[in-house]
């Protein structure tokens, strides 16, 4: 896809120029009864850029990004989104402030095609359903799920279910979208595929916060990388530099990666 | 610009709406008022399924929509000498007022499925009792509209003969039939959809929930309440068991279960089917004095139903006249 194919689909985005950073994440804690399933997390995800989260299973990735997503309240701590809390803000609200969000476990609209699942997006920003299908439509196009665009959503394999969620965040227009394991069961083709397409989204001003445990992706993608573990973040910095911290080795890469 | 299919489904309905309209000339009174019935069962099951079938909210105390809908009818054009067609406007509003009221309580304490089903039946068998012990609405004792006499004028009244309520009802059901096209269609209707399928993920993608829910109900209960209006306008007599009864919310459910949730032609196709052998089964019943042999009628049809069409009969006749897009369980598209 080129650059201005691109820009068209997935519209406006204005450089904000008050602020650089674009999500802020302050001292964010999330307790269940007896476990504390993320502990005084801070970050920042600064505008344009590709973030990457990541660490072992449980280390409290997901619950972090559904609380940046409105669908958990924290516990404690502060979430800002350009500058403004949204720490209890509705993923409603959310959604039409600019935070797109994918589920890990996939959450197709089952009993609707795979177009309109898309258009369901696309009626966060217009109430034309033959202006949300135009857009759609071209989103499933850069993805490659035109052919599946009249197809339950239901019927979808599972790493084309991946990619409509994918097309679903990327048409509510999200200046920062927020992507759950989404290259997780890809075929290597796809995840080449996808990993263009988010360059290219970000190119065009869209900041990226993903969870990821591909690594090959995370080092082609990301800026920073925020690594958790047990709830609390043991490293952050560039991923070349967070790959040789031992902490992260140790706790999430294994002792292999050291010589890899 | 129409599709292939929706070229037939759209010459399919101009078929149904010409029968309709020729029909009257070939048919005698007691075949009219059954299908002015028809009419009626269908005009409350596309309001039935608007919330049921497309926002997936399932409401088992619809008679409490209808039964305020009739009552207000019945006392404002009976006692206070109010055109009957301006009764209507609050027979739909006082419903559609009461719905938002139990559906603000509801979703806003996010009581969802099964328990805001009984949270339905809890307010329909609250105004049953309630107008079983009201004088103001008659008791137990009911409400009746004075007979008819002969310098009554149908389109003033809005009463008439069995010719006058089956075009009353006609039209009333396919105006009705087109508004929830229209909104189906429109961002509403994927809305709707999206919260039936899943709520969460609807918020995800910024689906004003609590909003496009209610505006459901709403709607759903104005439409109920004219359809209760018509009841009485058509009965001539109201009780508080006949029109707010539970036996009432489970009729108004059977004929767009029976012809397919979820889908716009359903509930017409249900009811259809359901009416007549109603009319026929209660018949039975009361010549071999069998109380009850409806409700088994009922019981064997809904069971006949769920093993050979499980979606409803419209998906299952639909694909048969190639009027769906083929083997989509969800029937056609609306």
């Amino acid at each position: 896809m080129d650059r201005t194919a691109s820009s068209a689909v997935f519209g406006r985005l204005e450089a904000g120029a008050e602020a650089m950073t674009s999500l802020s994440v302050r001292g964010l804690t999330k307790r269940f009864a007896g476990l504390v399933a993320v502990n005084d997390v801070t970050f920042d995800v600064a505008k344009g850029s590709i973030t990457a989260l990541i660490g072992p299973n449980g280390a409290g990735k997901t619950t972090c990004f559904s609380m940046i997503a409105g669908a958990l309240t924290p516990s404690a701590g502060e979430v800002a989104f350009e500058g403004r809390p949204i720490a209890g803000v509705p993923p409603e609200e959310l959604c039409r402030m600019g935070i797109a969000r994918t589920f890990q476990i996939m959450r197709p609209l089952a009993g609707m095609t795979v177009a309109e699942n898309v258009i369901v997006g696309g009626l966060a920003r217009t109430t034309s359903v033959t202006q949300a299908r135009r857009k759609a439509l071209d989103i499933l196009a850069c993805i490659g799920l035109a052919a599946r665009a009249d197809q339950p959503a239901a019927s979808l394999t599972l790493p084309d279910r991946k990619m409509l969620e994918l097309a679903k965040a990327l048409a509510t227009e999200p200046k920062l979208l927020l992507l759950d394991e989404v290259m997780a069961a890809l075929r290597p083709a796809d995840t080449d595929r996808i990993v263009a397409v988010l360059r290219q989204l970000n190119r065009d001003g869209m900041t990226i916060l993903l969870i990821e445990h591909v690594m090959r992706v995370v080092m082609a993608l990301a800026e920073k990388v925020i690594v958790l573990n047990y709830g609390q973040k043991i490293a952050e910095g560039a991923p070349s530099q967070v790959v040789a911290d031992a902490q992260v080795i140790e706790s999430y890469l294994g002792r292999r990666a050291k010589t890899a | 610009m129409m599709s292939r299919l929706e070229r037939r489904q759209f010459i399919a309905a101009a078929l149904f709406t010409a029968l309709a309209a020729v029909l009257p000339a070939t048919l005698g009174d007691f075949y009219l008022s059954v299908l002015s019935l028809v009419f009626l069962s269908a005009f409350v099951g596309i309001a039935w399924n608007l919330m049921m079938g497309f926002a997936g909210q399932l409401s088992l105390g619809h008679a409490l929509y209808f039964g305020v809908g009739a009552y207000a009818a019945a006392i404002l054009s009976e006692r206070y000498g109010i055109s009957p067609w301006l009764a209507m406007i609050p027979a739909g509003i006082l419903p559609a007022l009461l719905g938002l009221a139990i559906g603000a309580l509801g979703f806003r304490f996010t009581v969802r499925g099964v328990y805001f089903a009984l949270l339905t039946i809890a307010f329909a068998e609250f105004a049953r009792i309630m107008f079983e012990h009201w004088s103001f609405v008659g008791k137990t004792g009911g409400l009746f509209l004075k007979a008819l006499t002969a310098a009554n004028q149908p389109l003033l009244s809005l009463r008439g003969g069995a010719m006058f309520f089956y075009y009353a009802l006609l039209a009333t059901m396919l105006a009705a039939w087109i508004v929830s096209a229209l909104l189906i269609r429109s961002h509403v209707g994927y809305a709707w959809r999206a919260i039936r399928e899943d709520e969460d993920a609807s918020r995800a993608l910024g689906v004003k929930v609590l909003r496009m829910k209610l505006l459901a109900v709403a709607i759903s209960a104005a439409f109920t309440g004219i359809a209760g209006a018509w009841f009485a306008l058509m009965n001539g007599s109201l009780f508080p068991d006949s029109v707010l009864g539970m036996q009432m919310s489970i009729n108004l459910i059977v004929a767009p279960i029976v012809g397919g949730l979820g889908t716009l032609f359903g509930p017409i196709i249900g009811a259809l089917i359901i009416v007549p052998i109603n009319e026929v089964s209660r018949n039975l019943a009361q010549s071999f004095s069998i109380n009850g042999l409806n409700l088994l009628v009922y019981g064997v049809l809904l069971m006949i139903v769920i093993k050979v069409a499980p979606q409803g009969c419209w998906p299952w006749i639909a694909r048969h006249l190639r009027l769906s897009s083929v083997g989509w369980k969800r029937g056609p598209k609306p």
